[in-house]
């Protein structure tokens, strides 16, 4: 197993199989009355968050309590941070307390490589600037596979803010290794010019979302910060929707058996409209309870759980 | 004074001699009472010349002072250094830059030559006193706002024409700062990669490209610092072919390093201009070959501790390169010590409009050389480093060359490989 998950690229196929094999018997704990395991008693996962992100945070600490370990949260806020600490003064507080995993939201791209380089516990990236969040990618990679019963050879849109979006990056990478076909859809601004050189020459690239939908197996649309407006990346909200936006015109363009997908939180009424968000073909409340999953699997296994 | 005799040195890759250094010029006649030094297999070259070093003082002698900076140098082989203005204070009045050339005479290990800002605070809004620099004791001849680009084209267009008075030079930091707000790396697959904002070629191929049209406009002297990329190079061999008074420069790590390190996420790989592709590289070799690009600079940038080990988007840019300049430029061109003694000791000197060095070692040449073994390899340790800082991309490299000894107008300042003081 490997020590660290810092990108899907970390990640090979059989070992991503692996994780999601595994969150799949974690789920199923999940209907259970009690709904803990024993196996990470005595062993301490760190909640490092540099970034506000409330739902990332209590799906990795529910994940760890459901392995029974100690779980201490680190948020900027209200610590040491805020008074200018460096992540590596940090990072030697972590390992002197003894953190057997750290797991860290931070708005540099990168952050997680470094802090590897300073821990000798395991690090996982629950988000690092414009990089990259493989969990996310994890637990929507899981939420395909349980509803479309596959991954292998699966047509995946990837619609929005590819040029900012970290979750963009690690799904690429992911769904590429087990086999889906992405393509990456939105205006040529946000869409990096050499994208499929950079994170997989199978990945494909549309402007043209209508074009794209009948062929579509899933549709994850990500969230547009309205203030990439004052970049000029897009001229208005309106046109960004109109172009881009999933709304049910859209929606039924696509295959019956299609699923659309969105990481949160959402612009409802930006990227797609609340009539999709809350259709039956919304796997938006699932990825949430699937997140608890696919983190408790990628805890267990970097901690030396077996399968 | 101590007289030296060099014996059985090779001058420029030339056949072994001997070179006597007497009164602080080179000698002819007997050596008697000289001291001998045995230079055999020692190739001797005209003093290096950096047009580009930071020298942190003022304001960051944390990092770097006048004094560490020029051992640095002398150890690299150089005989003089031009500091940059983008100290605390900025060098942007007589007064600092006199401070600054005194703080060189003290340390007296090479010449060091301060640059004066183009605009007043490197605030790219208003013309700094160029004059006054020019005409104070540190005879200024060199301005540039190096870290800032000037980016207003109307201001550039002023400072070009006005240094023509006192035949001063404008040097380019060129970065079009809109194109490259939050930029980290250079933008390209490895930054998509990477989720770090780009910094694209475009965005100093546009500078080079407006302020090459401007200098042939109002016939000026333009130097560009640290051309980073292929199309660049185009821009420039362009507007050479055309006559434009252009001189360019290259550092060595542009000339050995690509984008590819920055997959470390270590910051000891962040530099401004960034790190390109293999493709760059190899273009700016050529360019350098060819004189399309006339010298080579460091961009010497010591930085503390601090600011390089953290998260890469927090560090600031830069690398040390004083010590390994000549090394690395050896392990690019190989030994044609001609071409190496044109790219980092003669063509400086006659860009900055410097006597005394960059000469051909002739007899009544002042003694400003340094003595390299290129047979020797090192691998480079940080902690070995006369530089105060540590921010070297080369740790645990090998690199070939050494340099044995380095002579200031006839005052050893490096013998041994080690610095005299």
């Amino acid at each position: 197993m490997i020590k660290h998950l810092r990108s899907a690229a970390d990640l090979d196929a059989p070992t991503a199989t692996l994780i999601l094999d595994t969150a799949g018997e974690m789920a199923a704990l999940a209907g259970r009355e009690v709904k803990k395991l024993p196996t990470l008693r005595g062993r301490t996962v760190v909640n490092l968050f540099y970034e506000d992100s409330t739902r990332t945070r209590i799906s990795f600490e529910a994940a760890a309590k459901r392995l029974s370990a100690d779980v201490i949260n680190f948020s900027a806020k209200g610590s040491s941070v805020s008074k200018g600490e460096s992540l590596k003064d940090t990072a030697l507080t972590l390992q002197a307390m003894g953190a057997d995993a750290v797991v860290i939201r931070h708005p540099a791209s990168g952050a997680p490589h470094r802090l590897a380089q300073w821990v000798d516990g395991s690090v996982v990236n629950a988000g690092d600037g414009t990089h990259e969040h493989p969990t996310q990618a994890l637990l929507d990679a899981y939420t395909m596979r349980s509803r479309l019963g596959r991954l292998d050879g699966l047509k995946v849109a990837i619609v929005g803010d590819v040029l900012h979006s970290r979750v963009a990056r690690s799904n690429v990478l992911l769904l590429t290794t087990l086999g889906a076909q992405v393509t990456l859809v939105g205006p040529p601004t946000l869409i990096p010019l050499n994208v499929a050189a950079a994170l997989s020459p199978k990945t494909k690239v549309s402007y043209d979302l209508d074009s794209v939908l009948p062929d579509m197996d899933v549709v994850m649309m990500l969230r547009v910060q309205t203030e990439r407006m004052q970049d000029s990346y897009f001229p208005s909200a309106r046109e960004y929707s109109r172009r881009y936006g999933l709304d049910l015109a859209r929606m039924r363009k696509l295959p019956e058996h299609a699923i659309v997908m969105h990481p949160g939180p959402m612009n409802r009424g930006m990227e797609i409209t609340p009539e999709v968000a809350d259709s039956s073909r919304s796997t938006i409340v699932e990825q949430v309870a699937n997140g608890v999953s696919a983190r408790m699997a990628v805890l267990y296994l970097l901690l030396g759980g077996k399968a | 004074m101590t007289s030296y005799l060099l014996r059985g040195v090779s001058v420029l890759g030339a056949e072994p001699t001997d070179l006597l250094i007497r009164d602080g010029v080179i000698a002819s006649g007997p050596a008697t009472g000289a001291d001998i030094i045995d230079a055999a297999g020692l190739v001797a070259l005209p003093g290096l010349v950096d047009l580009h070093t930071h020298l942190r003082e003022p304001g960051r002698e944390d990092a770097e002072t006048v004094e560490t900076g020029s051992r640095a140098a002398a150890l690299g082989g150089y005989t003089a250094v031009f500091a940059m203005a983008n100290t605390s204070p900025v060098a942007d009045t007589a007064g600092v830059v006199e401070q600054v050339w005194r703080l060189g005479r003290e340390a007296g290990l090479v010449d060091v030559q301060p640059i004066g800002a183009v605009t007043v605070g490197l605030a790219g809004k208003q013309l700094a006193e160029l004059g006054a620099m020019a005409t104070s004791a540190a005879g200024v001849r060199i301005f540039s706002d190096d870290g800032h680009c000037v980016a207003d084209p109307r201001l550039m267009r002023r400072a070009l024409e006005y240094v023509k008075a006192f035949d001063g030079i404008i040097a380019q930091h060129a970065e079009e700062p809109r194109l490259t707000e939050g930029a980290q790396m250079h933008e390209g697959e490895v930054s998509t990669r990477l989720g770090l904002t780009g910094w694209p070629a475009v965005a100093e191929e546009a500078i080079i490209a407006r302020d090459v049209l401007l200098a042939e406009h109002v016939g000026s002297r333009l130097h560009i610092c640290h051309v980073s990329t292929a199309g660049s190079v185009e821009v420039l061999r362009q507007a050479k072919a055309r006559g434009v008074r252009v001189t360019a420069e290259v550092t060595p790590h542009h000339l050995l390093l690509t984008d590819e390190l920055a997959a470390s996420y270590d910051p000891v790989y962040k530099v401004n201009p960034p790190l390109r592709t293999a493709k760059d590289v190899h273009a700016l070799r050529e360019a350098l070959v060819e004189g399309v690009i006339d010298i080579v600079a460091t961009d010497h940038a010591p930085h503390a501790v601090e600011d390089k080990e953290c998260e890469w988007a927090y560090a600031r840019p830069g690398m040390v390169g004083l010590e390994t300049a000549l090394p690395v430029v050896l392990s690019v061109l190989g030994e044609r010590w001609d071409l190496i003694a044109e790219r980092m000791s003669r063509t400086p000197a006659r860009i900055a409009g410097l006597t005394g060095h960059g000469t051909d070692l002739a007899v009544g040449d002042p003694a400003n050389l340094t003595l390299v073994d290129p047979s020797a390899r090192r691998v480079v340790d940080p902690s070995e480093l006369a530089s105060r800082s540590r921010n070297t991309p080369y740790a645990g490299t090998t690199l070939p060359g050494r340099i044995v000894a380095t002579f200031l107008r006839g005052e050893p300042t490096v013998l041994d490989g080690k610095a005299v003081k």
